[in-house]
């Protein structure tokens, strides 16, 4: 198959970014969407330009890495899908195909495709566990926690983190990314403890960070690689206001 | 210098404990006064720096991902073994050992394994109250299922992501420590040498892949945890990241490297499709559990998998080995897989593939059931295979997966260079030589979480620290020679890239130093690995400038050290004239073509110490005391 990438290359942070077509000819339709900017990169090298920058590790789906706006889609447009499972087939002969980094001020370019999300680890390192140390844990049994529940939090817990909800979002918004995380620890008997701090720190951490606010336009669902849903918003949202009214009233 | 492992001496199952009591403390209001650096934050690097800071260190933690949460622990999927006897099915910390050192094919020690039985248990307590959402039954307890090498169900599980899970748990507890301020993270790095003041590591220099800068960092220990080195076969289930350098550069520096031909290779892999393929994607071995393997009885019956009716099918695990049938271990599983496609039976466009099959399994359970265990990994097959598991048979082969040999360490998982601790896949100490399934989880937590919290203050308590900074001339001329080496790399301006020479290598290691190994290939292997090494000296090409975020630098620095560690290997397949787990000579094996042992003069781990790019390893050898095991010729009929 044939295609014509438009590209985004920017140096890096300080510099202009701007669009820059990439010829892709000859790739199996079974090429997945990395392989084919790796032979689009083998050949830059080899032409002694400079290849594209793009994040990208485990190439299965899981490490979150390799979020990119393809076609302005976080992650193409096959639904439950990250980039690095996305194949050729997926597209048509001769389609022109814009790749651009994911585009939020708290995820500032680092270089081409690949941004900083950091901020990611920051909203988590707020209050984003459950405080247990080392040693101190009741036998795995002695709590016993409901199927439904337990799926629940699995379910929430599937999130990789991989910004695609920031990148859909028109406010730029984690909500989902941090609601998956505030679901998965308060579906939990062990996360209640801490429930209040919790929601109220990791918010704010987020106000701070330069994110955006939900507006329930839903985008982030829908592309989510994970499937993460919405409700989760809605959960987080109750306890927040929750939280916010009893630490005044305290 | 002799190895001396410092296992304990008295009975096997009061060995830690003794070790534990034994060692000397530090002081909770000393202990602030020490750093520890951590290479890695998997799930061995992860639970380390959360456990360490918990008891009051200083962590600086370094990786090379954007974020700690992105360590390739989180792809692992089927589950985490530990002797809980949830299932009230006979399992108990002796049984999980044994079945460890029969799986590893006899060759790891006793006094680690047991201890790694031990601590398993105390890992799922941590986990679930981590908030790991471990499967439950409709009572609220944890349900467990079977994994290769055992006939009890030990293994925990989060679906189909329990390493995600498991990493997540871990990562979140170190990000608690990263808030309280103990650790501090360093994303983006990449470890280009350990530094040694009197004899002791006391350091480490980093590049850092946004700035492209060389930084220094001194600390009392030094803990790596930067995993395993599958990626020298370039490809593997590893992610593209995942590379040996960290080990490599610590045993330039005099770490010994233990066992390097010990790999492993996974049996239920999704097969090569294409000549673009960067890498493989593993099908859990859980997937064992319900599906079955086959091929074709006739090699010329090429029909669609349903079209071949019950009687010309060849369900050759069930059929080889009738008491473990399709959950044979996985050196065995691949073996055989092998043998069916060299024999002309494999399936699919290649003929490189085998079916794994869940037609009965839904037919017994229904669709929900299979869904509901193995939901996630279905879709990834249909994902990059683009056809549905659920109407017709996976096709599955043998791909490298992890690697049991690493950095040699004693029972403190100290390395032969003192303050150097060695986690997880890096280190060569528990798995002999076949890991069995669900036990990397396993060991990387217990090592991270319950074994380097004790040793490293005993390291501390039982030593002298003068202050070092990294202005000393041993981080200055260390950092000079990872400078060197960058500029000679991006001088050199060739014809071939990276990637063409990791392919090269690649190939030459599958063929001759992968599933089976012989004599005359080895040697091959022996004598071609330095002309490659040569020509990428003297062809490569590497893009970019060295002061900027510079991926393809960064590769060409982790294939330079790929190409002097897969000589390594092959130097240790060649000594090792035995077969176990793994390592398969084709010059050893019983009649029935399984892998035969020479307990008699192979019963060690080799131990090599480097001395130079173009000189000979020395190897030293640590015999292996089984007390408490009869060493047998393994068998799963």
């Amino acid at each position: 198959m044939n295609f014509v990438l438009m590209v985004w290359r920017q140096r890096n942070a300080k510099s202009k970014g701007r669009f820059v077509p990439h010829l892709v000819t000859d790739i199996s339709a079974d090429t997945s969407f990395m392989e084919m900017l790796d032979v689009v990169n083998e050949g830059l090298i080899l032409e002694g330009e400079e290849p594209i920058a793009f994040d990208n590790d485990c190439r299965e789906g899981i490490c979150g890495t390799c979020c990119m706006v393809i076609n302005g889609r976080a992650h193409g447009s096959q639904h439950g899908t990250t980039v690095c499972q996305l194949h050729m087939r997926a597209f048509r002969e001769n389609d022109v195909i814009t790749i651009e980094p994911i585009r939020a001020k708290a995820f500032p370019v680092v270089k081409d495709l690949v941004v900083d999300r950091s901020a990611f680890d920051k909203v988590i390192a707020a209050g984003g566990y459950i405080s247990v140390d080392t040693g101190s844990a009741p036998d795995a049994n002695a709590v016993p926690i409901p199927k439904d529940d337990a799926d629940l939090a699995m379910d929430a817990a599937a999130c990789i983190g991989c910004g695609a909800c920031v990148a859909t979002c028109k406010n730029a918004s984690p909500m989902l990314f941090l609601s998956a995380k505030l679901a998965h620890l308060s579906l939990l008997p062990q996360g209640k403890a801490e429930w209040r701090t919790r929601v109220l720190n990791m918010v704010r951490e987020m106000d701070k960070l330069g994110f955006g606010a939900c507006t329930n336009e839903r985008e982030c669902e829908i592309q989510c690689p994970k499937e993460v849903k919405v409700h989760n918003i809605g959960r987080m949202n109750r306890q927040f206001l929750l939280a916010s009214l009893l630490e005044r009233i305290r | 210098m002799a190895l001396d492992a410092r296992i304990p001496s008295g009975p096997l199952d009061q060995k830690w404990d003794r070790c534990r009591s034994e060692l000397k403390l530090v002081n909770p209001a000393n202990k602030r006064k020490y750093t520890v650096i951590c290479v890695g934050t998997g799930l061995a690097g992860a639970s380390a720096s959360a456990s360490l800071a918990e008891l009051g260190y200083n962590v600086l933690t370094f990786c090379l991902q954007d974020s700690p949460r992105r360590a390739h622990s989180i792809a692992a999927q089927g589950g985490i073994n530990a002797a809980k006897n949830y299932a009230n099915d006979g399992d108990s910390i002796f049984r999980l050992f044994y079945d460890t050192v029969k799986g590893g094919d006899y060759r790891s020690r006793e006094g680690n394994v047991f201890r790694l039985a031990q601590l398993s248990v105390n890992i799922i307590d941590h986990c679930a109250a981590q908030g790991v959402p471990f499967a439950r039954d409709y009572g609220g307890t944890l349900v467990t299922r079977s994994f290769g090498g055992a006939q009890v169900s030990r293994t925990f599980y989060a679906r189909g992501q329990t390493g995600q899970q498991l990493l997540l748990g871990a990562y979140s507890a170190m990000m608690r420590q990263v808030h309280e301020g103990r650790v501090k993270l360093f994303p983006r790095r990449e470890m280009l040498d350990i530094v040694l003041v009197d004899g002791r590591a006391r350091g480490i220099i980093v590049r850092n892949l946004i700035t492209g800068q060389l930084e220094s960092y001194s600390a009392d220990a030094v803990v790596l945890a930067t995993g395993g080195y599958s990626n020298v076969f370039y490809l593997s289930t590893n992610a593209m990241s995942s590379n040996a350098s960290a080990i490599w550069r610590a045993h330039k520096r005099g770490a010994y490297f233990a066992n390097p031909c010990f790999t492993q290779i996974h049996p239920t892999c999704i097969p090569v499709s294409g000549h673009c393929q960067s890498k493989l994607t593993l099908m859990s071995e859980s997937l064992r559990n319900d599906g079955r393997v086959w091929v074709p009885k006739d090699p010329a019956d090429k029909r669609e998998p349903s079209q071949i009716p019950e009687d010309k099918r060849c369900y050759y695990l069930e059929e080889k080995y009738p008491s473990f049938g399709n959950l044979v271990p996985r050196d065995v599983a691949s073996r055989n897989a092998k043998e069916q496609c060299d024999a002309g039976r494999g399936v699919g466009g290649s003929g490189f593939a085998v079916y794994l099959d869940f037609r009965d399994a839904i037919a017994r359970n229904g669709v929900e059931n299979i869904e509901d265990n193995y939901g996630n990994l279905f879709q990834m097959y249909e994902r990059i295979t683009a056809e549905d598991p659920y109407n017709v048979p996976m096709r599955i082969y043998p791909a490298p997966h992890y690697t049991m040999g690493g950095l040699w360490v004693d029972y403190h998982l100290m390395s032969a260079v003192p303050g150097l601790f060695v986690l997880g896949e890096a280190n060569f100490s528990d798995h002999g030589a076949n890991r069995l399934g669900a036990s990397a989880l396993m060991q990387g937590l217990a090592d991270g979480y319950f074994v380097i919290p004790y040793t490293v203050g005993g390291y501390f308590a039982g030593n002298e620290f003068g202050k070092v900074d990294t202005s000393l001339s041993a981080f200055k001329g260390a950092a000079a020679e990872a400078e060197e080496k960058t500029s000679r790399l991006l001088a050199i301006n060739g014809k071939r890239t990276v990637a063409d020479f990791h392919r090269e290598l690649g190939m030459l290691m599958w063929d001759y130093c992968g599933m089976s190994r012989d004599e005359a290939g080895l040697r091959l292997a022996l004598r071609k690995i330095p002309e490659i090494r040569e020509e990428f000296w003297k062809n490569v090409t590497v893009a970019g400038a060295p002061g900027e975020f510079n991926q393809n630098l960064e590769r060409a620095g982790r294939v330079a050290d790929f190409l002097e560690l897969a000589e390594l290997m092959v130097r240790d397949a060649l000594h090792r004239k035995e077969s176990c787990g793994g390592h398969f000579r084709v010059e050893s094996q019983t009649e029935e073509g399984e892998a035969l042992r020479d307990d008699e003069n192979y019963s060690y781990a080799a131990a090599w110490e480097y001395t130079g790019v173009d000189s000979e390893p020395v190897p030293h050898k640590e015999t292996l005391q089984f007390e408490n095991i009869k060493l047998a010729q393994r068998s799963y009929k």
